[in-house]
Formats: structure tokens, sequence, C-alpha cells
């Protein structure tokens, strides 16, 4: 056996092993993505950036019931509210302390009206701390903008809920 | 006794318990919704089921009394399936909005969906929707929600005195409401908020402001009143979002007023937070240090007999001692604490305290009101007098406006003459009152002297004799005398004359004082009621300060001026500079020539006419002792700090001896607590009432003391009594900064009090 070893050693054996295996994957499909131009697959039930919805008449979801603002593990959450002009139960400030957050999710398992959602977007870098305090104009807008993927994850997601 | 067995344990109980009492003594849960140990019980929301052997079907255990040999089941099957089911029937029609509904997270009904609902409904059916109903300013109704428990109605009727709220219609068309929309016209509505078990009735004020859950609670005392009503205070982030009644049975039992309730947003308005002096006749921001050097220099300019000190109706007993500690140090002898201007008799502590104690009217069977409406100057007072009532064999009488209490009462003058004319009443079987040589009509000096010609006395003597006749045949009478009669300038004379009519009556039993009667605790009206020791004569004081004040002293020292004295000087241009500590409701104008100091919480009338305005602490935001007008010192808690630069206010006068260079003998709250219980060791007892030996030796010796052969009543005038609460929803600088009560005073006060409405 020692025979075999020393010619293995002889004719660099291990070596031509590692560079056929190199060579090999030459020809497998790339798993590297050019990223701000290729992104990769998201799940329906991916957590990123936050936002709150609107129903589709324009009439925001939130009830400032605060279960959110109640279940969030990180504290991140801080809402105001009274009624509105019309006597409904809405909020006046709904603030997310985005540099707080945790992204466990349990604010949109807790809504009982999905209002607020975590969305599939997750370049919201910013440069300033305060950039990432979000106020409720700002998850809103995050809600209109995101509306169309929200709510196709959200039905994706249905049947599991 | 009867004895029982509940769930395997055996229990005695006295009779009449009934099986959900028996169940709570055990520490037995038992859901319920109708059921209310202050309320009747209806028995008409059938969660509190249980099984009891040899019965076919379960019993509502709320209206079942024990019996003997009972064996009773709280956790077995049957009963498990009989809660569910009415749970069911319960849920058919209650909406599923508890994510919108202020209840959420202190809901009888969602806490007990949670053990005995379903997860899910049988029900296809459109629910019961009901119009909301307008209960005036405090009250919100969201009506579908009401799983008609009735305990709204029934508080109304029986603790309340005011049966505005009932049910109409039948089976599944009942509502309840008030048929005619009106507001509520009870001061003790707010309580329906708490005894609603669902959110059918919440908290207008704060309506989808806050959860329970996110609220800092601090178990407090109120000031609103001398009740001194235990509160809790519950806060979110340095503000005080509401006030919730706490138990306690010989005060408050679980009710507060209107008032104590909702007057907390008065605490985030017109809030002095930082110290302002007047320069060039406005006043300006300051630092402390200004306003201290401004007020020393004043003070060293002025001679220690024109300063002088006045303290208001929400001064705790820590700011009075040490503002006193100062006055003394300065060497200043005009101080008073009684801002209404009464100079009664302070010698004694029970002729100024409420001796029978709150609790101690559930064991009366005769009340004499004299001079006072308790249902504004202390509701919990007028509430137990209420509730005494109910229970029937009981009587009261009135001297002074006729106003409406809740409950019949006799009228029998609205005149001192009244007291006059029952002190000369003749009582079959008794001899005429000893008159001391004159005849009792004689004593009343402007008697004679009246324009109109009235005979001395006049009036009313069939309603009078029965009266008379009611108060001698009573076994524990009382007689309440409150502010309407002791803050007039003859209050002193009428307050020995009351006391006069305590002692004839047999109001003050001879062995009061020998044990002390109410050394903490509820007395149940049934234990040897023969035997108590029994004190009838009480003061129902109206302000918070004031039994503190009066036993710490706060009042003209030697040769000093008391208030009368104090702003009569001061519109002489005789007091050079006058302490306001929080005092507002003293007439401001007669100070105009004085250089004013106002420390206090809010900016109202002192502080507008001050000079230097040092910013204070409210009740919520300090740590101090309050006694209430039963002579019964309570700690009061710090809730929320005081807003800017606001400080507790005994740390602002501690500050200002350093000053002046006369720094007083304590740097804490714990040291001055210790030298002012020295000062006062009837402050010692938190909770408790105490009755000193003193008193309980020679009660009122000095009230019965005679000049010139004249009894000490001599010199009553035969003034009618009047209110001294116009509007009930202001009293205080805190309820007049509230919205809410601003609220209350445009649309409930033309319902209840038409006159000072207007």
């Amino acid at each position: 056996m020692k025979i075999f070893k020393r010619i293995k050693h002889l004719f660099l054996y291990e070596i031509v092993c590692g560079f056929a295996l190199t060579f090999y994957y030459m020809f497998k499909r790339k798993v590297t993505l050019n990223y701000p131009y290729e992104k990769g697959p998201l799940s329906p039930r991916f957590r990123g950036e936050h936002a709150l919805r609107r129903y589709p008449n324009g009439e925001e979801r939130c009830i400032a019931c605060k279960l959110c603002e109640a279940i969030c593990p990180a504290q991140a959450i801080t809402i105001e509210a009274e009624p509105r002009e019309d006597g409904s139960r809405r909020t006046t400030r709904y603030d997310i302390d985005m540099t707080k957050c945790i992204y466990c999710g349990l604010c949109e398992e807790a809504c009982p009206v999905d209002a607020i959602v975590e969305g599939p977007n997750f370049e919201y870098a910013t440069e300033t701390h305060e950039e990432l305090l979000y106020n409720k104009e700002r998850l809103l807008a995050n809600g209109d903008r995101w509306e169309a993927e929200i709510a196709a994850n959200l039905a994706a997601d249905a049947r599991y809920r | 006794m009867p004895k029982l067995t509940i769930n395997g344990v055996e229990l005695e109980v006295a009779p009449g318990t009934s099986v959900l009492q028996a169940c709570e003594q055990l520490g037995v849960e038992v859901p319920r919704f109708c059921y209310h140990d202050k309320l009747s019980v209806p028995a008409n929301c059938r969660m509190c089921l249980v099984e009891v052997e040899k019965t076919p079907k379960p019993v509502a255990s709320c209206a079942l009394p024990c019996g003997d040999g009972m064996i009773v089941h709280t956790d077995s099957p049957m009963v498990h399936k009989a809660r569910k089911g009415v749970m069911e029937m319960l849920l058919i029609n209650h909406p599923l909005d508890c994510p919108i509904c202020d209840q959420g997270g202190e809901c009888d009904l969602q806490d007990q969906a949670m053990g005995y609902g379903f997860d899910r409904s049988r029900y296809a059916e459109m629910k019961r929707a009901v119009k909301d109903k307008e209960l005036g300013p405090l009250v919100k109704t969201v009506m579908t929600r009401c799983i008609h428990c009735t305990r709204c109605v029934r508080f109304a009727d029986e603790i309340g005195g005011t049966p505005e709220l009932g049910g109409v219609f039948r089976g599944e068309h009942m509502e309840i409401g008030t048929y005619i929309t009106k507001a509520l016209t009870s001061e003790l509505s707010g309580n329906l908020i708490d005894i609603c078990p669902v959110g059918a009735l919440t908290n207008k004020p704060l309506a989808f402001e806050v959860r329970s859950w996110e609220l800092q609670k601090t178990e407090t005392i109120d000031v609103m009143d001398a009740i001194g009503c235990n509160i809790r205070v519950d806060a979110r982030g340095g503000e005080v979002m509401r006030v919730l009644p706490r138990l306690n049975e010989d005060i408050n039992e679980e009710w507060i007023n209107d008032k104590t309730r909702f007057a907390c947003d008065g605490l985030k308005r017109q809030r002095l937070d930082q110290p302002y002096v007047r320069r060039d006749g406005k006043l300006r921001p300051a630092s402390w240090v200004e306003a201290f050097t401004m007020i020393a220099t004043k003070l060293r300019e002025t001679s220690p007999g024109r300063v002088a000190a006045i303290a208001g109706d929400l001064a705790d007993c820590e700011s009075m001692f040490a503002l006193k500690t100062l006055m003394q140090s300065i060497g200043s002898p005009n101080m008073d604490c009684r801002q209404d201007g009464a100079e009664y008799d302070v010698t004694t502590r029970a002729a100024y305290i409420m001796n029978s104690g709150i609790a101690g009217i559930e064991q009366a069977d005769a009340v004499l009101l004299i001079g006072t409406d308790p249902r504004h100057e202390g509701t919990m007072v007028n509430a137990r007098i209420r509730k005494r009532w109910l229970r029937g064999g009981m009587r009261v009488g009135m001297i002074g406006a006729a106003v409406d209490l809740g409950y019949p009462y006799r009228h029998i003058g609205n005149t001192p003459q009244a007291i006059i004319n029952l002190l000369s009443a003749v009582i079959p079987g008794r001899e005429p009152a000893p008159s001391g040589g004159a005849n009792p009509e004689s004593r009343l000096v402007s008697c004679s002297k009246e324009p109109n010609g009235m005979p001395a006395c006049a009036g009313m003597t069939k309603e009078l004799n029965d009266f008379a006749q009611i108060l001698q045949n009573a076994k524990k009478p009382m007689v309440i005398v409150g502010a309407g009669a002791l803050a007039r300038p003859d209050g002193a004379a009428l307050q020995a004359a009351v006391f006069e009519l305590a002692e004839k009556f047999n109001m003050i039993q001879p062995d009061w004082g020998v044990t002390s009667p109410m050394s903490g605790g509820t007395k149940s009206a049934t234990t040897s009621s023969e035997v108590t020791p029994w004190n009838g004569f009480n003061v129902l004081q109206l302000a918070a300060s004031r039994v503190g004040g009066i036993d710490l002293g706060f009042l003209p020292q030697a040769n000093g001026f008391g208030l009368k004295g104090i702003l009569d000087a001061a519109e002489n241009g005789k007091m050079d500079l006058v302490w306001l500590l929080g005092a507002d409701e003293i007439d401001t104008q007669k100070l105009n020539k004085s250089f004013v100091i106002y420390q206090g919480h809010h900016g109202d009338k002192g502080a507008h006419i001050a000079d230097v305005v040092l910013p204070g602490s409210a009740y919520t935001e300090k740590s101090a002792i309050y006694v209430n007008t039963e002579g019964r010192p309570q700690m009061a808690l710090q809730a929320v700090f005081p807003p800017g630069q606001a400080r507790e206010d005994w740390a602002i006068i501690r500050a200002f001896s350093e000053v002046i260079g006369k720094p007083l003998l304590f740097d804490t709250l714990t040291q001055l607590r210790t030298k002012m219980i020295e000062a006062a060791p009837v402050l010692e007892n938190i909770g408790k009432i105490s009755v000193t030996p003193a008193q309980a030796g020679v009660p009122f010796g000095s009230l019965k003391k005679k000049e010139n052969g004249m009894p000490a009543f001599a010199g009553m005038t035969n003034e009618p009594f009047m209110p001294v609460i116009g509007n009930f929803y202001m009293t205080d600088p805190i309820s007049r900064a509230s919205v809410t009560m601003a609220k209350c005073t445009a649309e409930i006060l033309p319902l209840t009090m038409p006159e000072a409405a207007e």
C-alpha cells in the first residue's frame, strides 16, 4: 500500500483533484448575484421594512388598538391616539424606531386588521440615525408604495395563517 | 350559622350569606357580570351558575342563600357546560370589536371569555345593533356592547340616588338608556364606567387615548374635597391620564365623585413650571435664585409683624409645617389655614373633625344636617347617608338651604333660628332645656331685631317638634355641621350652638373616648351597638388641607392675625408681605398693596396678583400627608414628576430658609416628618383616627364656656344659611383648569344647580 501512496504523491494526485473540482464549478450555474442589478428571490413571509396599509378606498387600516405596541419585544413602537373628527378611533402618532426593531414580525402577527406589516423592502439604509425613526406619515407612504407586493405576499401566505 | 361544603371544603358562614360570597370567602373564583357586592342582586346574567347537590339544575349562586348542609360544586362538568352555554349566549350579540374598545385589557367579558368562551361562533344570523345613548360629557356609550347586567341601572338607583337609567323594551330588544335624552346629573356618574363589566359605558374624556396595560399605577389620596378618597392615579410618561377609586370601606367604599375622577386633565393646564417675578408691573420668568433673592430683600426691609402666611385648600401637611416653622423663625405670628375665613373653636380636636367617622354614619339612626350640602361638599358622606337611609330606620333633618340630596329629608328651617327652636323644643317627658336664667329666644341676639319683624321662634314648629322627637328617641343621633355654618362670621357661636344641640339630644354618649371608637377598621352596625362609644358631633370640612392645618396649628399665633385680620391689614397697607401657599379662594383684591408671594401649582387667582411666583407641585406629584375631615391622616404618593422647574413645596420653603440665613432644622422629608409628628402626634398613625386622651376626658370643654352669663353661642345672627359651593365642578385651581370640568359646568350644572349656572 505504501507504494500507491508514493505514486499519488509523485503525480500530485490531490492537487489534480482540487483543480478538477475548481474546473467543474466553472461550468456550474453561478450562485453570486450582481447585487444592485440582480436580486435573489424573497419568501412571501420575508420581514423587511415596515409599512402601514390602507383599505382600497384609501382609509387607513390602523385602529390604534396598540396591540403591536404592547407585543413589541424591543419596545420600538410608540402610539398615541384620540378620536378623529368623525368619531372613529385613529392614531395621531405612530412611530417605529427602526434601529430598535429586531424584525421579529410580532407586530404584524398581533395586528387584527393587517395594518402594520413588514414588507419585502430591505433597501432602506440611511446615513443618519434620525432617518430611521419612522413616523406615521413615512409608514403610510411605505404602505402606498409597496401595497401591490404586500398584498400579493399576504394573499400567497393567507392559507398558512 | 349555616354550614356548607364547597368543592369538598366545609365552611361555616354568617346567616344570609349567598353561595357566591361563601365561595369568595374560600377563595373559589365564580365568574359573574351582574353581581356587585355593593349593589342589590338581580341574578340576571346567569354567569355564576354552580351545581348544588340534590337540585336538578344549575343555580345562580349570587342569589342563593347558604343553607345548612348544602353541597356545592363550582368545578364540575355540569357547571362548566352551563357557564360555556351562558357565555355563548352573551357573545351572540356582543360585537367582536375588542381592538377598538376602550375596555379592552380590563374587561370582565374579555377575561371570562378566555376561560369559558368558544373560539368560534355557531350563530350565523345578523348581530343586534343598538343606537348609542347620549349621557353627557363624562360617560361614553357604545350600547351594542351592552350585556344587560343592569349594574348601571342599579348603581344610579341605589348608590347615586338619581334614578335616571333604566331598561326599555323586552327580550332581545331591551336597551339601557335614559328614555328622554339628557345628561346624567349624578355627581357619581363616573363610577358607572368602573362598574360596567363590558365596554358599553366608558370614559368619554379619555376615549381611545390609553390602554390599561400602558399605565403606571400609583395608589394615593384625593384632595378635591376633605373626604380624602382613596384613589389610584394612572399615569403614562409623566402625564396623569386617569384617576380611579381604590377600595376603602372606612371612607369611600369603592366610589369617587366626578370631580375627583375627571379633574385630572386640569393637572396639565395652567401649570406654573418656573419661577416668575414681577418687573415693571408684569410677571416675567426668572430663576429660583432671582426669585428667592427678591423675597429675601423684601423680607429684610419688613418687620416680622407685617409678614403673614395663608395656606390654601390643597396644601399638604409637610408644606404647612415647613411654612409655619419658617414664619416662626422670621418671628411672624400671622398665619391661617382657613382661607374661607372661618373662626371657630379649635382648642379640642373633636370640635373640628367628623367624630363618628364616615363609616359611623351606618350606625346612626337620625342625622341632622346644619348648613351643609353633603352631596356637593362631601359626596362620599352623602353616599353613606343614602346607604344608611336605604337600609331603613333612619331619619334625616336639614337646617339650611333646601337642596336635592338624593333622599328625602325633613327641612326644618334655613336659619340659625331653627337651632334655637330645636334647643328650646319641649319634649314630652323631659325637662325644658336648662336656659341659664335666660329665655332661649333671648340668646339669639339679633332675633328680635329682624327687620321684617319675624317673631323670635317663628316657623315650622310642627316639623321641628317632630324632628326633635325623632332626635330624642334616636339611639345614635348625629349632627353634621358644614362650612355653610362654620365659615360665617358667627361660625364660632354656631359651633357652640350645635354642640349644645349635640349635648341636649345625647349625641355624645358618656363613655365616648374611653375606648377609642375609631381606631381603624370598620365596625359593622351589628356588633354590640349598645356599648360602642358614640360621638355624633360632626364637622364636614370642605378642604383637604383644613384638618391637617388646624392639627399643625397653622393658625394665628399669640397676638397674630387670622385670615380676616391679615386681609384687612393688607387692605390698609399694614401687611407688607403675604406668603400664599396655594391660597386662591380669598379676596385677592385686598392684597394689592402688599408684596405677595404665591407658592402653588396653578396660575390661578393667587398667582395673578403675586409679585413672586414659586412653582410648587400638585397632589399627584409629591409624597405628602393629608388629613381628612374624620381626622384621619393619609399618605399621598408621588405618581409623576412636577413639570419644569417646579419642586416639592416643603423643599422650596426649606431652600428659601437657607437664603435668609435661618435654615430650617430638617434636610429630608423623613426628618421633616419626624419633627412634624413631634409637633402634632395625631399625624403619626397613617390611615387611622386617633383621639387624644385630653379630648377623651373633656370633650368640647371650651365650647361650653359662658361669657357674661351668656352661653357661648350668644352672638349668632339670624342670617339664613347659604350654600358654600356654587359650582361643584370648579372649586379649586385644578378643577378650574380642567377642560372636562368646564364641559360639566356647561352641560350638567344647569340641570342640577340651576341657580349656580346662571
